[in-house]
């Protein structure tokens, strides 16, 4: 008999089956430039960026072509040599259409990179705020802002965050794979400006191989943590539990507990930046579910229209599917694929249309969705007072503490929409704060 | 026994009399006729004044703050009437209505997609937008309805909004409810209505609605001089035109509507 220590772990949370091994094992890929990249002004949290380039200008793949319009904003570049075709409004895969730098890629040119060279003599958050770099987890979080640490504050570990939680998504786990010592010494980058006194690594078990490539790469500078095969493992909160065994209170950040969580490949971001010069213009995005015949990740530019990346892969006649940007527990259905791939966008799943909605019955108070809930919210009760409108007790549940992993509507026996509900009351509270 | 009744007696001596006392020494006058013009107004405490209710309103009122015809739920009549009893001038009376500006209702605006979860317009546009093809149009869910205290809205066979003018007391329930923020208050003499939002242009627009505004211009030109102006692919209405239609004369997917009354019909449609 053979005893396995159990790894640790955050309690409740829910257990998908997690359909990686569809995509886990091929190499990243490239995909092909396209004719027309449309880059959204507004991929990231925080203000809009603002355009510097003007319709019918020259851009050089790598060239800045839009300016942080504040602290809480990032820098934006051509994701390939071309013309500036519209400065317009455009889709976008958040539903609501924003303006976007629409640039006709040159068929001709060689795609290289413009001349910049390493940027290792300014201070790191001043280099990634230039390249354009936000968190690549799918929150999209200008990741200057976090590098920076606020006076008065002492932050003493980072957490690199390599659960990559969410079903069928394997881009972080390549990029661990393919490019371990770039991630490592992102970390350090990071580690230094952020003053923390030691990081970690953490990934969940079902990642082993990585673990291993990692600890090997590391020589012991960096720990790597194996965390339990948990949803949702790789939010902040839960993995700041699961690897140092404090928690995050209620409304505060993990600043709060002296850590500070950045994505994996976040740190490869990083590492591109400050060594080889290269801006935030091409991201890996996980193409997967049941529908797509050849699962894999693709190093794909920013602002190629989700409908050529799936024409790539070799699907058409995209009327018959549903098509899911993120992850299937948190991500967003997409029914407009002209809306380009984003900054945050790490996988893009297809699915059958068969796969509708199951009809929804009533509560029958058996509490799974309590159980569920990783931030022990009770997200049956949300529900109810959503619909009944009550913003007085939905801040008494602490409706704005639920992050919207979706366990609860994912257990949810009389398949209720628990999570769209609480959405939805989130959207109450903060109407009626205003 | 006897002891408790003595002691209950004393108690109420002692606490009658510092009742007495401080009713003779605190009292408040307040304006008799505050009750009396709270009673005359409609006491459904919509808000559409300003106030938050019709007691605050008539106080308001009394103390000239307000003049009687700001409550557009009530009457001519009985502004007048309120107007006759405080002895002032009822002010300038504008009948507002609810308009919707959007016409692109179930068989009009393409669907993007299935919608299922919450059956209301804010839940349905917090997942990309709603299931509509044109992220501007009306989801009809009739979150309007729902919020209409005063019943003038009923959703027709299209799923668009019904508002009926007389029940209308835009009071703006609607306008705060929907999502899409497609309802304005208007005055019912004012018939031109551009009814789509919908910035996008040409092909664009019309490839998702058969009553989209595609932004051709040919109203703004047909209006006459400075009454209409193109801004961000759509017509804006600068100042009201009340006779001539010669604005709708051209637009080549009506959006550009001649609205009397009632804005949309109950029709027959086949499903």
């Amino acid at each position: 008999m053979v005893l396995i220590a159990s790894a640790p772990t955050f309690s409740h949370g829910v257990h998908p089956a997690d359909q990686k091994a569809r995509s886990a094992t091929e190499p990243i890929g490239r995909m092909p430039f396209v004719r027309e990249y449309s880059v959204p002004l507004r991929q990231h949290i925080g203000a809009a960026s603002e355009p510097i380039v003007a319709v019918g200008d020259i851009v050089q793949r790598g060239q800045l072509i839009a300016k942080r319009a504040s602290f809480v904003s990032t820098n934006q570049h051509a994701p390939v040599t071309g013309r500036v075709k519209a400065i317009e409004t455009r889709p976008h895969p958040s539903g609501v259409s924003v303006r976007a730098i629409v640039i006709e890629s040159d068929p001709f040119s060689s795609q290289q990179m413009g001349a910049s060279g390493p940027r290792s003599d300014q201070a790191l958050a001043d280099s990634v705020s230039d390249a354009g770099i936000v968190g690549m987890g799918g929150a999209a979080f200008p990741a200057h802002v976090k590098l920076s640490v606020p006076e008065g504050r002492t932050v003493d570990t980072l957490l690199m965050n390599g659960c990559e939680c969410e079903p069928y998504l394997t881009c972080d786990h390549r990029i661990m794979l393919e490019h371990p010592t770039a991630v490592l010494e992102g970390t350090a980058m990071i580690q230094t400006a952020l003053g923390a006194k030691a990081s970690v690594i953490g990934v969940e078990q079902n990642k082993s191989d990585a673990a291993d490539v990692l600890r090997a790469a590391s020589k012991g500078s960096v720990s790597v943590a194996q965390v339990a095969v948990k949803y949702p493992q790789g939010a902040e909160k839960m993995l700041i539990k699961a690897v140092l065994g404090r928690e995050v209170p209620v409304g505060k950040l993990p600043l709060d507990v002296g850590v500070v969580v950045h994505n994996v490949g976040t740190a490869f971001a990083v590492h591109e930046a400050v060594r080889l010069g290269k801006p935030l213009i091409e991201r890996v995005v996980t193409v997967s579910g049941p529908a797509v015949s050849q699962p894999r990740n693709l190093w794909v530019p920013i602002g190629t229209p989700i409908c050529d990346l799936l024409a790539f892969v070799g699907l058409d006649q995209l009327d018959q599917y549903i098509v899911i940007s993120g992850g299937p527990m948190m991500g967003q259905a997409q029914k407009n694929l002209q809306a380009p791939v984003v900054k945050g966008m790490s996988g893009i799943l297809v699915f059958p249309a068969a796969h509708q909605a199951t009809k929804e019955y009533p509560c029958i108070r058996c509490g799974r969705c309590l159980d569920a809930c990783p931030m022990f919210l009770n997200p049956t009760r949300l529900w109810l007072l959503t619909r009944n409108r009550d913003i007085e007790a939905l801040n008494q549940h602490h409706v704005q503490a639920c992050f919207e992993c979706g366990s609860c509507s994912y257990v949810c026996p009389s398949h209720i929409p628990l999570v769209h509900a609480i959405r939805m009351g989130k959207k109450l509270v903060r109407e009626a704060q205003v | 026994m006897g002891m408790s009744i003595f002691l209950m007696l004393g108690l109420a001596l002692v606490f009658g009399t510092i009742l007495s006392v401080a009713h003779r020494f605190l009292h408040v006058d307040e304006d008799p006729r505050i009750d009396t013009v709270a009673d005359m107004l409609p006491g459904s405490n919509c808000g559409a004044c300003g106030e938050p209710g019709c007691r605050a309103f008539a106080e308001k009122l009394v103390s000239a703050a307000a003049q009687p015809a700001g409550c557009s739920v009530s009457a001519t009549e009985q502004v007048d009437e309120i107007a006759a009893f405080l002895g002032v001038d009822a002010g300038e009376r504008v009948k507002l209505v609810a308009r919707l500006h959007c016409g692109g209702g179930r068989g009009l605006a393409l669907n993007a997609a299935e919608y299922s979860g919450m059956s209301t317009c804010g839940a349905a546009a917090l997942v990309n937008g709603g299931n509509k093809a044109c992220e501007w149009g009306c989801l009809g869910l009739a979150d309007c309805q729902v919020a209409c205290t005063f019943d003038a809205i009923q959703m027709n066979e299209r799923l668009l909004p019904v508002v009926h003018p007389d029940l209308c007391t835009a009071c703006g329930d609607c306008v705060v409810a929907c999502p899409k923020d497609l309802f304005t208050l208007e005055p019912i003499s004012q018939p031109l209505l551009v009814q789509c939002k919908a910035p996008t242009t040409g092909e664009a627009a019309r490839a998702v609605c058969t009553v989209a505004c595609d932004g051709c211009g040919r109203c703004v030109a047909d209006a006459g001089e400075g009454v209409m102006v193109m801004e961000q692919g759509l017509p804006v209405i600068v100042q009201p035109l009340l006779t001539s239609r010669s604005a709708t004369f051209r637009c080549p997917s009506g959006a550009i509507a001649w609205v009397e009354g009632s804005q949309f019909a109950f029709e027959a449609m086949e499903v």
